[in-house]
């Protein structure tokens, strides 16, 4: 227990300093976003317009670095994060809420069920060596290197435009309304069937590769010889003594992997134009729109804090040997 | 007495290379059998092969196991399943990692239990397993420790409990306490050899060690290149061992009772599998070696009642 404390204690020093360097960054940038706002909006703004621009993003006063940074927390803790300029008005805070619910549930979901294919096939293709499973591995790996953007484009080119079998972009169908209806769902799920496909595609030869060799590692340990020699079934020395210690070292690669959920979306989401945080992300950085890339720049970085701990917390509950007695 | 366990003309080939050759030997009931020999010498092979756990590539061209009536070697793998630990169970080097790291020491014992007595409930197999604990010594609060809050000794002593856990007719003891102290190693063979007395097992005894086996064995076999070379009672062997090897093998560890002997050492380095010396796979390192010794294997007699040696010097045709 007062191991999990100390984790918590060193999560909460990281997220401190990952939103100071937060806070820090665009004010070591060049220009201010009200000059952002003028470039973009193209000199049609008069005077007034960009004085109350000014003090609507609390550039009017001449406040100190520090009293910006105290402002900053004071804002961060009622979950105000500023005006968006690419949405212009809508508060960052609400872009937020409404992508990133769309990326957790179509990278997060794809990305555990990526881990959780891949970790079995490679716990029985390692399990049974030289297997037909083996002439799988070249083939998943061949599909993993090819660059994610073009895997995305050949799957829209052909799965929905030679032969229109799914939706090639979007969440769901134009002129739903997000609502809870069998419709609405049914619409989400035809929409996530081709970025999901393919990010599972694309990152399941490295679980697969990773877990087989673990797992001819360990099936070489005495335990397993031992379990064998136990007259153990099958089934029970494969998973309690081989892959129960050969899944360790994926652990952490699936808790790293989950931390670049939102980071990793970015791509799928720029290619199906999904309405994740990524996209979002795209079209903050095209428009220079600052405290939405701040924005979600800060969940990036509490999503890897909350994957490191889960990591931490998984690590804990399947090796013992990390817990720390006392 | 009659044998539990019978090996005939066991041989046993890893892909093209012979590791064991021919090798015949008998496991009395009761009886503390010893296997001695440097490392190489074919004995942990010859008693995985004989208990089918050996791995590929290694396997088995030629010979019978015979355990109860039934040849081991010809069992489908559900016979196999039933048979082993209920029967013939197996110490490894616990003290290294013979035990599964993320599984409690309680657990894996309750494993062979739920496996081998489905009809025993959960109560029933966690108070086995604490008896089993007590037997050997260890309180029986550490049933849900892991292994690595053990001390070597403990875990061996853990290895030991989970191998009598279904009181098997057989216990093979492979090196089981070659990574442990001196002290430690006594204490755990001794109780080791009370617990046979209380419970009746026999035990095929694997080691380098030959001054433990003189100590701790009845009957001694020791093996050379694959080969059975001298088989006989423990306290033969000490006393006056016939075959070079063997003389060798006790004039290279210091004797713990009885007179100081000069220790000595074999010359030379085991035979390598691919390049098996013809003849008696000794001769080079033999210091009594003979024109015929290089030239032809001797086999295995009987020279005495009780007593095997494959060597020339004991050959009267020669």
């Amino acid at each position: 227990m007062t191991f999990l404390l100390r984790r918590a204690l060193f999560y909460l020093v990281t997220l401190w300093a990952a939103i100071t360097v937060n806070f820090l960054l665009p004010r070591l940038l060049p220009g201010d976003p009200v000059q952002a706002m003028i470039i973009k909006l193209g000199g049609r703004l008069n005077s007034d317009a960009m004085a109350s621009l000014y003090v609507l993003f609390g550039l009017d006063e001449q406040k100190s670095i520090w009293e910006q940074y105290l402002d900053y927390w004071g804002a961060l803790f009622q979950g105000d994060l500023g005006l968006s300029f690419t949405f212009f008005p809508t508060p960052v805070a609400d872009v937020l809420s409404q992508s990133l619910p769309w990326t957790l549930g179509l990278v997060g979901v794809t990305t555990v069920i990526a881990f959780l294919l891949g970790t079995l096939m490679g716990v029985y293709a390692g399990w049974k060596r030289g297997s037909w499973m083996d002439n799988l591995i070249p083939l998943t790996t061949f599909l993993s290197s090819i660059p994610y953007f073009w895997l995305g484009l050949i799957a829209i080119s052909l799965l929905s435009v030679t032969w229109p079998l799914f939706p090639a972009s979007g969440g769901y169908a134009a002129g739903l309304v997000p609502e809870f209806s069998g419709e609405f769902i049914g619409s989400v799920l035809e929409h996530a069937v081709l970025p999901g496909v393919t990010i599972v595609v694309s990152s399941v030869a490295g679980w697969i590769l990773g877990m087989r060799n673990m797992m001819v590692t360990v099936t070489a340990e005495d335990y397993v010889l031992v379990a064998r020699a136990k007259g153990l079934t099958r089934k029970r020395i494969m998973f309690a003594y081989a892959a129960r210690n050969a899944v360790l070292p994926s652990i952490s690669g699936f808790a790293l992997s989950l931390g670049f959920i939102v980071g990793g979306a970015l791509l799928v989401e720029m290619v199906f134009s999904y309405p994740g945080l990524g996209y979002v992300l795209f079209q903050g950085i095209g428009a220079k729109d600052y405290p939405l890339m701040q924005g979600v720049f800060l969940v990036i970085t509490l999503t890897v804090l909350v994957a490191n701990l889960l990591a931490d917390i998984g690590y804990l509950l399947l090796d013992p040997r990390t817990r720390r007695e006392g | 007495m009659s044998p539990v366990l019978e090996i005939r003309d066991l041989s046993v080939d890893y892909g093209k290379l012979r590791a064991v050759h021919n090798v015949s030997l008998s496991l009395n009931k009761g009886e503390v059998l010893g296997l001695a020999g440097e490392s190489g010498s074919g004995k942990s092979t010859l008693a995985y092969a004989a208990t089918r756990l050996l791995q590929p590539p290694g396997h088995v061209p030629s010979g019978e196991v015979f355990f109860k009536g039934r040849d081991l070697l010809s069992l489908s793998e559900k016979e196999l399943q039933v048979l082993r630990w209920n029967e013939i169970s197996i110490v490894f080097q616990g003290a290294m990692n013979a035990l599964n790291p993320v599984i409690s020491v309680g657990t894996q014992i309750d494993d062979v239990l739920r496996t081998h007595r489905p009809r025993m409930k959960r109560p029933e197999r966690t108070a086995r397993a604490r008896e089993l604990l007590s037997l050997v010594g260890i309180p029986t609060d550490r049933l849900g420790a892991y292994p690595h809050q053990l001390s070597g000794g403990m875990r061996q002593r853990v290895m030991i409990a989970m191998a009598l856990a279904l009181e098997p007719e057989i216990v093979i003891m492979d090196e089981p306490t070659t990574a442990l102290d001196v002290v430690v190693q006594r204490q755990i063979l001794g109780q080791m050899m009370r617990l046979r007395e209380t419970l009746g097992f026999s035990i095929v005894f694997i080691t380098h060690d030959i001054s433990l086996l003189v100590e701790f064995s009845d009957r001694i076999a020791i093996m050379y290149g694959g080969r059975v070379v001298e088989e006989a009672p423990a306290s033969e062997i000490y006393r006056a061992a016939k075959h070079p090897y063997s003389q060798g093998l006790l004039s290279s560890f210091p004797a713990l009772r009885g007179p100081r002997r000069e220790l000595k050492g074999i010359p030379g380095s085991p035979p390598d599998l691919r390049s098996m010396p013809a003849g008696c796979p000794f001769h080079p390192r033999c210091p009594s070696a003979m024109d015929v010794c290089g030239e032809r294997m001797p086999s295995l007699e009987s020279v005495e009642e009780r007593r095997r040696v494959a060597c020339w010097l004991e050959d009267v045709r020669v």
